[in-house]
């Protein structure tokens, strides 16, 4: 069991590096790129300028480029709106925080409904019937025993 | 009716946040309609990289020249067949006071100097590599161009390629104009 934890390790450890430094792809970076004039990422759009976009990438691939420098030169081509994902620093950070501030306040005002609902829903238990008198009694008996 | 509060105006700013992203998506034709009326806005101004040389320049470098202002890029077929007659109209207008100002936008600087070169197009161009100055004169398409004064102001443009009836339906009353 021990040995084969250590060699899974070591087969993970071997794996990271090689996908380290693996050359990118261009489908690697197509999926982290827009269509500047469509509007969509860069995978699913055939327009000309998706087509100069891919060429543009193919170049700074085999100039040997790390695939954070090719979108580096993609945003001095085509400015940040070229990056489907912007990168979460300055004004853009707000693209991040905003969503996650949101789900925050959301939880926050389910909470407070909750405990709202909670308060209003009545904890004690009910008030019993009065008891039966004798003759009421007696003829339930005699009905349940039928 | 009991109301609540926090689900009312959630709503309210989904719908809010929705009309916007409709809207702002839509074009914006306030500059069409201003010219139209003859209201002779005035062309924004905004330095830019130039395109085939170092440093910046902007419309403001051509104070008291009529600019035929074109937005291109090298990856738009249309601009490509437009390219002999606006440089013939640059070459013709040179000598009266008149220029053909290039907005390359949206486009490979590379892929764009190969295109100047091919078109034989030798006006000069900026670079609005992100759209943001085309925005300001509501492109929506390639190409656009845009005729302005010796005042600065926006006096004719056109969404689609120029053509030579347009042109001279415009240019000449603007190149005799004074500054």
């Amino acid at each position: 069991m021990r040995v084969t934890s250590i060699a899974l390790a070591i087969l993970l450890t071997f794996v990271a590096a090689a996908t380290a430094a693996a050359p990118p792809s261009l489908p690697d970076i197509e999926d982290e790129v827009m269509c500047v004039e469509c509007g969509t990422v860069l995978s699913v759009s055939n327009s000309p300028v998706a087509q100069q976009e891919r060429d543009f990438i193919r170049k700074q691939i085999a100039a040997g480029k790390t695939k954070q420098q090719i979108k580096a030169a993609l945003v001095d081509e085509y400015g940040e709106g070229v990056l489907a994902r912007p990168e979460a620093d300055g004004f853009n950070a707000a693209l991040w925080l905003v969503p996650i501030g949101l789900v925050l306040a959301a939880a926050a005002g389910i909470a407070v409904a909750l405990r709202r609902w909670r308060r209003r829903t009545p904890t004690a238990p009910a008030d019993l019937p009065p008891p039966l008198n004798p003759e009421d009694a007696a003829r339930l008996d005699a009905e349940l025993s039928r | 009716m009991r109301v609540f509060w926090p689900v009312t105006l959630a709503a309210a700013a989904l719908v809010g946040l929705l009309a916007y992203g409709v809207v702002s998506k839509g074009t914006d034709t306030t500059l069409d309609q201003a010219v139209a009326r003859d209201e002779r806005p005035v062309a924004p101004i905004k330095a830019l990289p130039w395109l085939e040389r170092d440093g910046d320049g902007s419309l403001a470098d051509y104070k008291g020249k009529v600019v035929v202002l074109n937005v291109w890029a090298s990856w738009c077929d249309p601009c490509r067949d437009e390219m002999p007659l606006l440089q013939k109209t640059h070459e013709r207008i040179a000598g009266q006071g008149g220029v053909v100002l290039g907005i390359d936008t949206q486009d490979a600087t590379e892929a764009a100097k190969a295109f100047l070169t091919k078109t034989k197009a030798t006006f000069p161009s900026l670079r609005d590599r992100d759209r943001s100055y085309g925005r300001e004169f509501g492109v929506s398409g390639y190409p656009e161009t845009f005729l302005i004064d010796r005042r600065g102001k926006i006096r004719a443009l056109r969404r689609f390629p120029v053509t030579q009836e347009w042109l001279d339906e415009h240019l000449p009353k603007l190149l005799q104009e004074q500054a």
